[in-house]
């Protein structure tokens, strides 16, 4: 069967019947605050559901107060320092959450959008400003914000307890060697994590100081452990066999021994000795697979103290360590630092290499413990984001002639 | 010692006529440089301009923004001291806006031989009621105000926080400035608003030699108008204008007459 359907029958005709809402119906009871302002913000137009939010009839708003007249002390001021100047000079701004203050002096958290209205010759008329409710987003997001000021005292804590444990695992103070220079310098790659670099410098008997600098494979409280054990056991067994490669062979034994069940840490080091005479220095030294020492020699020459075959320390049971000497005289400059140094990476993308390190050294000549320190000190917070691995260095020098006394 | 680039520092803006004397447009709390956009090209005609942001607003290179340092007025005097050094600025007339107008006047007190003049635009030398004196807010205010910059961390970060600038892969978003020049780290803005509205300036004012003008709106919920009355009162010499605008804003407002306001002024001088 064909043919028009009565209106009666029409299913739609009670739809369209909805539809007829009139807008000033839907403009006054629509479920968001409608607020128009004249552009100095007094109150030109207002609905029914924001006078129901706020508690206020419509004769003691319109013609009588600013918008900024509803908001709190702090909204006032970020209306005018932020939310007007930018209505000005963008005709429009979105989703800004603010207070208003009802008549009762209750609180409501809202998000406010505003657009200003240009007559026909482009001049601004008034401002046209749309408010939701945003009371349930409002708890969300303190709620957020607490977890968020929790998560960022943590992680303050976080930072103290590294930095605190890390200095347990350098020296506090060098000490004093006579007729010689010495400087030490520490650079945390992140304050998050204890690095596993390490260095120090102590007296044996008589004329002989003892040193040494390393890196514990890996990060965190882990390496912090293996870094402890490996800076005791490197200063005790210096006090039982000075020898370099013996206070090697010595740790080996004892990370060997540690891993047993565990993950296993070791590092690389290097152990050595200091005898200072009238004339400079003796120096012994035995490395365990660390880069090589550097001697910044007074006339500009570089020499590395190559110790070849010297393997990882606590990587196997029978290492094998190899010792090296040399002799520093006044002007000369020993340095010892970790891969951090080598490994950084400058402008993020090429890294500083060995030879751009000995060429930097190079270029010195001739320098100092502390001025060498300051210098590649210096490097390292230029390289910035760059340095991905903690950096230690240690060096010693022997002061030019004249600098005596 | 490093050399500091103030230019980029500070994102230094020269605009205007070469050989005019110089307007340095210091923007206040809350936005950056732009907040000047209506009152420069009428400047410009007559003036070199000038214009920077804050260390720590705007375009500023906020890597060398720290808490510490800038959590007093003293840093961002010392910031603008040294802009006009490095730029050889001369005979500068400082045209400052709401905190900036302090500012403006910290630093004509350390170095009054640099500057020809003054102009304090919405200016408040303490914002705090005291004994005798009525800043328009009270110490209440002041924690609410600080504790609503702690409030909006997150709606501030959701609306404002998206960086639209500067990236490479999508160009079209450099037209689309929507929010960014307001655009507030809110630890900023934190450190800022205790700086600003904590500060008290009022013994600074009589200190003041150089010529110096008052630029207030009739209007103005921040800055009301027996705060530019007290201002102008407190600088010997000063002359005060109130503007028929309202809003802590007068350079958007009312664009014409702070232009005219200042041209007259730095004109005369």
């Amino acid at each position: 069967m064909t043919g028009a359907r009565s209106a009666r029958d029409d299913p739609g005709q009670d739809f369209s019947a909805l539809l007829e809402d009139s807008a000033e119906d839907l403009y006054d009871n629509a479920p968001c605050g409608y607020l128009s302002t004249l552009l100095d913000g007094t109150i030109a137009k207002v609905n029914a559901t924001l006078l129901d939010w706020l508690g206020y009839q419509r004769d003691e708003l319109v013609g009588k107060r600013r918008f900024t007249d509803l908001l709190t002390v702090g909204g006032r001021m970020y209306h005018e320092t932020h939310f007007a100047p930018l209505l000005r000079l963008q005709g429009e701004i979105g989703g800004i959450a603010l207070e208003l203050r009802a008549a009762d002096g209750r609180r409501l958290p809202v998000l406010v959008t505003s657009k200003v209205k240009t007559g026909g010759d482009g001049q601004a008329k008034l401002i046209r400003t749309t408010i939701f409710d945003a009371s349930d987003r409002r708890s969300y997001e303190e709620e957020l914000l607490r977890a968020r000021q929790a998560a960022e005292r943590d992680r303050d804590r976080l930072q103290r307890l590294a930095s605190t444990l890390q200095q347990t695992l350098l020296p506090p103070k060098l000490p004093d060697v006579p007729g010689m220079r010495v400087a030490g310098y520490y650079h945390p790659a992140s304050a998050d994590q204890v690095g596993g670099d390490f260095y120090d410098l102590f007296p044996l008997t008589g004329d002989t100081w003892a040193f040494f600098l390393g890196d514990v494979s890996g990060k965190g409280a882990g390496a912090a452990v293996v870094t402890s054990l490996t800076r005791y056991t490197l200063r005790a067994a210096a006090v039982y066999d000075p020898a370099p490669a013996a206070v090697l062979n010595a740790l080996n034994t004892v990370l060997n021994h540690e891993h047993r069940g565990v993950i296993k840490h070791f590092c690389t080091v290097i152990q050595g000795l200091l005898t200072p005479d009238a004339t400079g220095c003796e120096v012994v030294l035995a490395s365990g697979g660390h880069p090589p020492a550097l001697v910044i020699r007074a006339n500009g020459a570089l020499d590395v103290l190559e110790t070849p075959g010297g393997m990882l320390v606590g990587a196997l049971p029978d290492a094998r360590f190899t010792t090296v000497r040399t002799r520093l005289s006044p002007g000369d400059t020993l340095l010892l630092y970790t891969d951090g140094l080598i490994e950084a990476r400058s402008e993020l993308t090429t890294r500083f290499s060995e030879e751009q390190l000995q060429a930097h050294l190079e270029a010195m000549a001739p320098t100092s413990a502390q001025a060498v320190t300051d210098a590649l000190a210096e490097l390292l917070r230029e390289f910035g984001q760059g340095v991905d691995d903690d950096t230690a260095l240690l060096a010693f020098s022997i002061p030019m002639i004249a600098d005596h006394g | 010692m490093v050399q500091v680039d103030v230019q980029r520092r500070n994102n230094v803006v020269v605009t205007g006529r070469a050989d005019g004397p110089t307007l340095l447009l210091a923007h206040g709390f809350g936005c950056d440089q732009h907040l000047w956009r209506l009152v420069v090209p009428k400047l410009a005609e007559r003036f070199r301009v000038v214009l920077f942001d804050h260390t720590g607003a705007g375009k500023s290179d906020r890597s060398v923004w720290s808490a510490r340092r800038y959590a007093s007025l003293d840093a961002y005097a010392e910031d603008v001291l040294l802009l006009c050094r490095e730029l050889d600025l001369r005979e500068v007339v400082l045209v400052g806006h709401s905190v900036s107008a302090m500012i403006g006047v910290l630093a004509v007190n350390r170095e009054p031989d640099r500057f020809a003049g003054l102009v304090l635009l919405a200016p408040s030398p303490r914002y705090l009621d005291d004994d005798g004196y009525r800043g328009g807010f009270s110490r209440d205010d002041i924690d609410e105000l600080l504790a609503s910059l702690e409030s909006n961390y997150l709606g501030w970060a959701a609306t404002m926080a998206p960086v639209i600038m500067g990236n490479p892969d999508r160009p079209e978003l450099g037209e689309e400035l929507a929010n960014s020049f307001c655009r507030t780290d809110p630890e900023i803005a934190r450190v800022f608003a205790r700086a600003t509205f904590l500060s008290d300036n009022r013994a600074d004012l009589a200190a003041v030699t150089v010529p110096a003008l008052v630029v207030d709106s009739a209007q103005d919920a921040i800055a009301p108008p027996e705060v530019g009355r007290y201002t102008h009162e407190q600088i010997p010499g000063s002359t005060l204008i109130t503007l028929d605008t309202t809003g802590h804003c007068p350079q958007l407002s009312a664009p014409e007459a702070v232009a005219e306001a200042i041209s007259a002024f730095a004109g005369a001088l």
